[in-house]
């Protein structure tokens, strides 16, 4: 089919592999899917070509109707045609479907192959729980349970042949009466924890901390959609490092040099201090432009990793993202000490398409 | 080439029956079951089963097909303006789904064959696309992929530079020669130098120069008038290969075949709207059915908080103006008449209604519709108001609901159908075979960045530079693109600067 031809022309175009005189205008063009009040942003790049059209002001009033006070809005004389451009698209109409996290995990989990997740512990650890979920043939009078009694007592009318239809009184006696009662139930208890490690140090630039950005989102709705009531940790570092939220996590932009230990130092006292590792799974991610200060602090991450991180932790994921500045030494010397060991995950992200390849990187082993 | 199931087929035949009955007059229409993978590659290349390769559709496919994988969005229904008309319907949506699909599409039909906008229109579009196609991929052949491709996105970043106003009339006539470079036509001929003194003699030349400047100032604008029609311009007098020519005349084609669709988009979706909504409650729709469409409907309706949509005002204003035109509440008398409780109850039963909107659906466009027959009362009762960003807090704000506002915004946005106003003032600005361009300012500017890059663009084809005047940041600008960089002065300067020599010259 030739619109084949055209879809890969496009994409090739879009990676920069044939033409760089587009770049400026590669825009995320971004198809929204939403869920109650959460917003999925799913990029979509799109190639604007340049005309002559009016700056950005023009959506900054437009003709709306309804009684509020207009909270969001569009420019109007988009929506409908939406492409700017006169009527391409004449008679078409779109409609938006709702999309679930949890779908969306479910996309992201197909288009990645990825496995399932095997909770660590899930034999082993189960908590007890009480659950006013029996019924009992005894019981305090406030627990009776109407519509059961009800069902026991026309159950014994029928069967003993005493029920009239046109008639239909059922007395229930005393071998009728059904209550709630405790029943004790064990779930399978399951805890996960991920703690975000980023390098903010000013060789990390804006398009850096955007990449981490999107691969900590779809990690986070992965790994979501495996533990519900994950928690989630962040931590920036540069020669020192703090905890902090999410919101500055992603926004923060610090410089000065880099020492990788301060944040796993942070980090492993997190873990000591709120998560014990026999009954949490511990998902640690770190980015970074793989530039450390010193040979001397590589060193001591790596006894750190050796001695206390990979024996207590499902699985350490180690994300470089390319940057001009950066040395990116730091994963070769993590790539010479640990060949080979299966709890350490490498990826390196060149570039925001190769976001998805490095997803999977950490996500595929289904640990 | 209909291959619709049997079921469909005698829908088919009843909802065009009905449609005819209301009066309803359309092309023969040709509905298609596709599937959603097809009805994504046809709804990229704009409703057409063949176009020329570009990596444009190939975009619009890229976007079409993860939206609807990932279920945020569904085509429903597409038809294209052709003679017979094309439409296309989707595999596995449900009964009553394609029965509005239908009803809707023989009011598109309806809309294309009769208003006065498309009566221009090639009804053979779908071969010519194909023509297009054919002619493009042989000058791929000959000229490279890349070639072809990079002239193709030079041409479609100038393709709104039409003239919306010629669509009735006809193309504005490009028969001016354009301005010759001197010759030095006065000299003798001279076949001895040393007797070149006295055969021309210098001050005989001179003045032969100097009367030729004068003639040559006389006559630097040109094109005489200014052109709206750039793309028109280009391909006459821009010094372009033959290819290249056809490529752009292609573009222009294309460009003008789609142009009344967004001329009409509010006026042909409310009158689609309009009859799928009057068929399907009135003749097509069964009883377990008509909770889906009300559904189906209303979704299709529903106007987004600071949103617009022309399936809403376009329906609104039809059902109006139907009940207007039934009581009589229009001419002088009903506009005199301001006695609150007397409008109310006015009602003449001059039943002229029906007649009405078949009229406007003849004559109208967006602009003349929303001018004529958006009313107050109208934006009172359908809570209409301007909305506005407030800079403090970052949000949309309800601005006002005066309705003179109302209509200013919207028929603002519909000037020249939503595109800046740009005509060629000087092809010869300077004498020097420079384009000059002007915007028309109406109140907003270009964007920067777009601009620079369209200008470039401009450049390729005229291949000498490029000047545009525009308003940017309240200041009237001139733009200069000679191939390399770009330069901007402002003309209140150069104003300024001119009223400051002149008082200065008394002094001396």
């Amino acid at each position: 089919m030739a619109i084949r031809e055209d879809q890969n022309r496009f994409k090739s175009i879009i990676k920069g592999k044939v033409r760089d005189d587009f770049k400026r205008y590669v825009t995320n063009g971004e198809m929204i899917g939403k869920r109650e009040d959460e917003f999925v942003k799913i990029p979509i790049p799109r190639i604007d070509i340049p005309t002559f059209r009016y700056g950005p002001k023009q959506n900054e009033q437009g003709v709306g109707q309804g009684d509020g006070d207009g909270e969001q809005g569009q420019g109007s004389g988009q929506q409908g045609s939406g492409k700017g451009e006169a009527g391409d698209q004449s008679g078409e109409h779109m409609i938006e479907v709702e999309i679930s996290m949890e779908e969306l995990a479910e996309i992201l989990g197909e288009k990645l192959e990825l496995p399932k997740i095997q909770p660590k512990g899930s034999k082993n650890i189960l908590a007890e729980k009480n659950k006013y979920s029996g019924i009992a043939p005894v019981g305090p009078e406030g627990l009776r349970k109407f519509k059961q009694t009800y069902k026991k007592a026309l159950t014994r009318y029928i069967s003993s042949g005493t029920y009239n239809p046109n008639d239909p009184v059922i007395v229930p006696i005393r071998r009728d009466y059904q209550y709630r009662s405790v029943k004790k139930t064990q779930t399978p208890h399951t805890k996960a924890v991920v703690i975000y490690m980023m390098d903010v140090s000013g060789s990390m630039g804006d398009e850096q901390k955007e990449i981490v950005r999107l691969e900590s989102f779809w990690i986070n709705t992965w790994l979501k959609k495996h533990y519900k009531g994950l928690d989630t940790r962040f931590i920036i570092h540069d020669a020192s490092a703090k905890e902090v939220d999410e919101d500055t996590f992603f926004k923060t932009s610090e410089s000065g040099g880099t020492l990788i230990s301060s944040a796993y130092k942070l980090c492993q006292q997190i873990i000591q201090e709120d998560y014990a590792s026999s009954e949490w799974n511990i998902y640690p991610f770190h980015f970074s432009d793989g530039d450390n200060w010193s040979g001397e602090d590589t060193r001591l991450c790596l006894t750190l990793l050796k001695e206390f991180f990979l024996p207590n932790v499902n699985v350490f994921s180690y994300g470089q993202v390319e940057s001009k500045y950066g040395s990116g030494q730091f994963l070769k010397d993590l790539q010479k000490e640990f060949t080979n060991d299966d709890r350490l995950t490498l990826s390196q992200i060149e570039g925001r398409d190769k976001i998805l390849g490095s997803i999977k990187d950490f996500l595929g082993k289904g640990k | 080439m209909a291959n619709l199931t049997l079921e469909l087929e005698a829908e088919r035949k009843r909802i065009c029956q009905i449609a005819k009955d209301c009066g309803l007059d359309c092309f023969e229409t040709v509905f298609e079951l596709i599937n959603y993978d097809q009805i994504s590659q046809i709804a990229s290349y704009g409703g057409f089963p063949v176009r020329y390769p570009h990596w444009k559709f190939g975009m619009e496919y890229e976007q079409l097909s993860k939206s609807y994988e990932y279920g945020l969005s569904k085509i429903y229904e597409m038809v294209i303006n052709t003679d017979p008309c094309y439409a296309y319907l989707m595999e596995g949506n449900s009964m009553m789904d394609q029965k509005l699909v239908m009803a809707h599409v023989y009011g598109h039909c309806d809309f294309f064959k009769n208003n006065v906008w498309f009566s221009k229109t090639n009804r053979k579009m779908m071969d010519q696309m194909a023509n297009h196609a054919t002619r493009i991929k042989r000058y791929i052949d000959r000229y490279g992929y890349e070639e072809v491709e990079r002239f193709i996105d030079t041409c479609l970043s100038l393709e709104n530079l039409i003239d919306r106003h010629s669509i009735l009339n006809g193309p504005q006539k490009m028969s001016e020669e354009p301005p010759a470079p001197p010759k030095d036509e006065f000299l003798f001929r001279v076949e001895k130098s040393y007797m070149r003194n006295y055969i021309n003699p210098p001050d005989y030349v001179a003045d032969q120069k100097q009367k030729q400047n004068e003639k040559n100032d006389q006559k630097t604008v040109f094109p005489s008038s200014p052109v709206r029609d750039v793309l028109s311009f280009l391909i006459h007098y821009a010094p372009l290969e033959d290819w290249q020519q056809d490529i752009l005349t292609i573009i222009r084609d294309e460009s003008y075949y789609f142009a009344p669709q967004g001329m009409t988009k509010t006026l042909n979706e409310g009158w689609a709207s309009y009859w799928h909504s009057h068929m399907m409650t009135r003749h097509i729709l069964n009883d377990s059915e008509i909770i889906d469409f009300a559904d189906h409907h209303a979704g299709t309706m529903y106007m987004q908080m600071g949103g617009y949509n022309p399936y809403k005002v376009g329906i609104e204003l039809f059902r109006d103006i139907e009940e207007r035109w039934n009581k009589g509440r229009f001419g002088r008398e009903w506009d005199e008449c301001d006695d609150v409780r007397e409008r109310k109850n006015w009602n003449k039963n001059t039943n002229l209604g029906r007649e009405k909107i078949f009229e406007i659906r003849k004559i109208y466009n967006d602009v003349t519709f929303i001018d004529e027959f958006l009313t107050e009362d109208f934006c009172v009762r359908n809570k209409m108001f301007v909305y506005k960003m407030n800079k403090e807090t970052g949000k949309f704000e309800v601005d006002t609901r005066d309705f003179k506002a109302i209509k200013a915004q919207l028929l603002f946005q519909m000037t020249n159908f939503g595109q800046p106003i740009i005509k060629i003032e000087n092809a010869n600005f300077e004498n020097r075979g420079e384009l000059l361009i002007q915007h028309v300012h109406e109140g907003l500017d270009l964007q920067p960045n777009y601009m620079d890059a369209t200008m470039k663009n401009l450049f390729k084809v005229w291949k000498r530079p490029v000047n545009l005047v525009t308003i940017m940041d309240n200041e009237p600008q001139l733009f200069r693109f000679d191939g390399n960089d770009y330069t901007k002065h402002s003309l209140n300067d150069e104003k300024k600067s001119v009223e400051g020599e002149q008082q200065e010259l008394p002094k001396a």
